[in-house]
């Protein structure tokens, strides 16, 4: 299957993420510039960490007007994976493509620490290969991670089982301890940690790797629903 | 010309810890007469000659909610000041 990483000045997990999928899920994988249109050929796109346009305005605020963006929008609509980690969690919720925003840390400060989450759903394509109620452990860095959105829409994400991922220890301030969510249809995820950064146990967890593993699992079954 | 002055601030719903440690600080400083403190956005926008109110209304209305706000946790608000140049 062929991963697709989308580039924003000022990413900078795109090469973390790239090793991580030709490296250790030997995956192919394709940096795509913010200014190209088209997202076609690909099975899947990962939307980096980094500082995209310096945060200028909001986290993700200004990437989300990117010449890439409605391809980005197609290919969500698809029904593919879209997977967005830390700011490219903050471009998915600006763009509209996933609800809430994520404000401030609670504490005002930048956390960078490995942080212990729960498995809140392994029913979904990108953490099938978990168990439910299961820890895993993966690195946070961020200053705004503190995820927010109204009690209906909480309520939703809840009925719905679009919460994949939960802090343990709540270290931001997030609604419902909510590291990561789903759109509805379930395909698009956007995340605080960081799996990239726990692909090999010398970096101090390797549980990263179930999600991409996830991933690539509903690619391949589909390929062969689609090819069979 | 005119100049349009935009005013953005969270919601009353939404933490704001930057304005409670510029609030905390000042309290430190003495200044105990201060019962909340907000930290918003303020844009200057100057619009060109030749756009009719109605129409500049639309577009500066249409700039906030597009980019300059973000509706889940931001309000925003503006005014439209008239330059020299106009009168």
């Amino acid at each position: 299957m062929k991963f697709a990483i989308l580039a924003f000045p000022g990413s900078n997990c795109e090469m973390d993420l790239y090793y991580a999928i030709q490296d250790i899920m030997k995956e192919e994988v394709e940096l795509v510039s913010y200014k190209k249109d088209s997202l076609a050929g690909f099975d899947a796109v990962l939307i980096p960490g980094g500082f995209s346009y310096g945060d200028y305005l909001r986290s993700g605020a200004i990437a989300r007007f990117s010449p890439i963006i409605p391809a980005l929008r197609e290919f969500a609509k698809s029904g593919k994976p879209v997977l967005g980690i830390c700011n490219g969690f903050q471009i998915l919720t600006e763009a509209g493509l996933l609800p809430g925003s994520l404000q401030k840390n609670v504490s005002a400060k930048f956390i960078c620490k490995p942080e212990p989450l729960v498995v809140n759903n392994a029913d979904s394509m990108f953490s099938s290969t978990f168990k439910l109620a299961q820890i895993i452990n993966l690195p946070i860095a961020h200053g705004d991670g503190n995820y927010y959105c109204d009690q209906e829409t909480l309520k939703q994400l809840i009925a719905n089982d679009q919460i994949i991922f939960k802090y343990r220890n709540n270290p931001n301030g997030s609604v419902a301890n909510i590291a990561g969510i789903t759109n509805k249809a379930g395909n698009v995820l956007g995340m605080m940690p960081h799996p990239e950064r726990a692909v090999e146990d010398i970096l101090g967890s390797s549980d990263g790797v179930g999600i991409f593993q996830s991933i690539v699992n509903y690619a391949k079954s589909r390929e062969v629903v689609a090819h069979g | 010309m005119a100049l349009v002055k935009v005013y953005v601030n969270y919601k009353k719903s939404i933490l704001n810890p930057e304005a409670q440690a510029i609030q905390k600080a000042l309290g430190r400083l003495g200044y105990d007469n201060i019962d909340d403190l907000k930290l918003g956005k303020y844009f200057e926008i100057t619009v060109a000659d030749g756009i009719s109110k109605g129409d500049l209304d639309k577009e500066i209305n249409e700039i906030c909610d597009k980019m300059l706000a973000n509706y889940n946790m931001e309000n925003y608000h503006y005014e439209i000041v008239e330059t020299e140049a106009a009168q």
